[in-house]
């Protein structure tokens, strides 16, 4: 199939969906589980591509990413926050000393850039060191990130450990699709690129590529910068999927939900992060739910061991069975795409490796 | 003197969370000693075996409920090597850390469960719950006993490394896991007894750890199993002696800054250490220089 084609059957796609879910908004009552499920996917599917950028494409393995979606949601809602509004929410700080409010699109994207700042700042030092030590500063960073964030010091800017509330959120499943469906598009420009196959070449080895002459300093901290910024737009879309906010939220277990999403869908697939994002979400949130019920009765048998909780105990075994049984991931390292589809369908043996299939969002 | 007793408070205080923190951070060394695992779930099991001693203890007497949690948590930690690890041997090491934060995953969510997601309170346990003076500052003998216990472990166990068969094998293993295959090491029996010592220790530091503090929730476990792998990468991994050092350190600084009025800070200031002394040596403090050969 050529470029051109594959391009357009892309499009197509994007648009069938994005029309498939404006449609769907317009019949179904919007509190079907079925759009918390596509809101929190889609947001989800972002940071873990973000996540996928470093350490599947780039070999880095990095925890840090829920103190960066901390930093892109603190900067968002600080941010949006209405002017009348913040004496009522930063009550024990006298209305705070932001005293202005920024467009929703320049805070979300001011957001990403405080997290790429911060992460150049961060990754000064941490890059340099290797594997397991790299993945356990950087979740001292995020550790670190979010006990300063409660610190009452800052109270005026942060409110303290209070919740941040009243900001400006979506109410259509379509915003965080497009947002996150823009974000993942770049991400995969970023890989197709110089960029990208060097990121490839520093994660295969590190040494044979310093040797091709790619500056591995410098590329390590543009894709570490580059993730971080990521993260940092989705953790502002989580606070607008939230609508309240709160530093303690931003713990390791988020980053190890994160990693558990990326590996599911395979680690250095696109694709893979956001099928299995959706699934992640859904299966945590929503085809589970029955089990938390205590009165399920399947003819006159009542089901026992059913109660709260119980859903989140067999989830957690589903995911065991997945990384013991299935550990290349839903994907592997392959992308999902139409020529793959149609390969399938014609069963002719497929090209060498399946390529291109922008973000099928 | 009347500095030394306000501050001697949090000094003892800080020994003896160190002490509980070393005999965690032993079981996460060992094992990545020899596996290159940081094992996710050890801090998971440390708070399962809170949670069986509050179990237990309603049903028995506590000198029975004591051996026994001690029995059913190195049951645990053997079962989920077995289970979760061992299939994953020749898979590379993502996958197996990976497995770590399922199993991880799954204690914290079987407590949740269990508990209704409730704090237990954790029994008194006579005597070490006693209270007792020491230079004019009042504290639990739990406190006392923590350092000296822990020391008197991390002997026994340095000396059954150094000293018997199994140790020299563990070194072995330790060393270069492939060669030691080939002398004739059972690897899955060396590999599933660091298992059992790991956790036979995190279940005594989860007896004095809970002691001090008024209830199990299924989160308890997370924190104090993050800070004691800090404390195992702070002294160098792969090295008892340096985790024990680690975990002291680890223990004291934290309870000084609580001392100083920090409390929010506690925890940001253990990372901070630590990222500190990995760029100053990325080793750790005790932990042997790599070299990549080309």
């Amino acid at each position: 199939m050529s470029t051109k084609k594959k391009t357009a059957w892309n499009a197509g796609l994007i648009a069938a969906l994005l029309i498939l879910l404006f449609l769907l908004e317009q019949v179904m009552p919007s509190s079907s589980m079925l759009f918390t499920v596509l809101k929190k996917g889609a947001i989800y599917a972002l940071v873990a591509v973000s996540m996928n950028l470093l350490n599947g494409f780039t070999g880095l393995f990095s925890l840090g990413q829920a103190g960066f979606m901390l930093l892109g949601a603190y900067t968002y809602a600080i941010l949006t926050i209405p002017v009348e509004a913040r004496n009522s929410v930063y009550q024990y700080f006298d209305g705070g000393i932001i005293q202005f409010a920024l467009p929703v699109p320049v805070a979300l994207i001011a957001g990403g850039i405080v997290a790429a700042i911060f992460a150049y700042l961060i990754g000064l030092p941490v890059l340099r060191l290797k594997s397991d030590y790299l993945a356990i500063a950087t979740l001292g960073f995020a550790e670190i990130i979010r006990a300063v964030f409660q610190w009452d010091k800052l109270g005026p800017i942060t409110n303290g450990s209070n919740l941040l509330r009243n900001f400006p959120s979506f109410r259509s499943v379509l915003f965080p699709f497009i947002v996150a469906g823009i974000c993942i598009a770049l991400i995969v420009m970023l890989i197709n690129s110089t960029y990208g196959r060097a990121f490839k070449a520093i994660r295969d080895d590190e040494i044979a590529a310093e040797a091709m002459g790619i500056n591995l300093a410098h590329h390590k901290r543009l894709a570490f910068v580059i993730s971080s910024f990521f993260a940092g737009i989705s953790g502002g879309l989580l606070a607008m999927y939230q609508t309240t906010i709160q530093a303690s939220m931003f713990k390791s277990a988020m980053t190890y939900e994160i990693l558990l999403i990326v590996v599911i869908g395979g680690i250095g697939s696109v694709t893979g992060s956001c099928i299995s994002s959706f699934l992640f979400i859904a299966c945590s949130e929503w085809w589970l739910r029955f089990l938390d019920n205590e009165n399920l009765y399947i003819g006159g048998f009542h089901v026992p061991l059913l109660r709260p909780g119980f859903r989140k105990v067999v989830f957690a075994i589903v995911i065991m069975m997945v990384v013991l049984f299935y550990r290349q991931g839903i994907m592997g390292t392959k992308e999902f795409s139409i020529e793959g589809i149609a390969n399938f369908f014609k069963r002719k043996p497929v090209g060498k490796k399946k390529k291109g299939g922008a973000s099928h969002e | 003197m009347d500095w030394m007793s306000r501050n001697l408070p949090y000094l003892m205080a800080g020994i003896s969370v160190g002490g509980q923190y070393a005999l965690i951070a032993i079981g996460y060394t060992m094992v990545y000693g020899i596996l290159r695992l940081i094992n996710f779930a050890h801090g998971d099991i440390f708070m399962v075996a809170g949670l069986i001693m509050v179990y237990s203890t309603t049903v028995m007497p506590i000198y029975i409920a004591i051996p026994l949690m001690i029995l059913v948590t190195v049951l645990l930690g053997f079962l989920v090597e077995r289970v979760a690890y061992k299939p994953l041997r020749t898979a590379p090491r993502m996958s197996i850390m990976i497995s770590a934060i399922g199993v991880s995953y799954l204690l914290q969510n079987l407590a949740l469960y269990v508990t209704g997601g409730l704090s237990q309170q954790y029994p008194a346990i006579p005597w070490i719950n006693d209270t007792v003076t020491l230079f004019g500052a009042t504290t639990k003998r739990v406190t006392i006993i923590t350092p000296i216990l822990t020391i008197i472990l991390v002997l026994l166990l340095v000396t059954l490394i150094k000293k018997t068969k199994i140790g020299m094998a563990m070194r072995a293993a330790s060393r270069d896991f492939e060669t030691s295959q080939l002398m004739g090491i059972k690897i899955n029996s060396v590999i599933s007894f660091t298992f059992i010592i790991g956790t036979f220790l995190a279940a005594i530091g989860s007896l004095l750890f809970f002691t001090n503090y008024t209830g199990v929730t299924p989160t308890a476990g997370a924190m104090p199993g993050l800070k004691a792998f800090v404390a195992a990468v702070f002294g160098g991994i792969g090295s008892i002696p340096g985790a024990v050092i680690g975990a002291f350190i680890i223990g004291i600084c934290e309870n000084i800054i609580k001392g100083l009025g920090w409390t929010t800070f506690s925890d940001a200031f253990t990372f901070a250490l630590l990222i500190v002394i990995l760029i100053a040596k990325p080793t750790g403090l005790f932990g042997e220089k790599v070299t990549d050969k080309v």
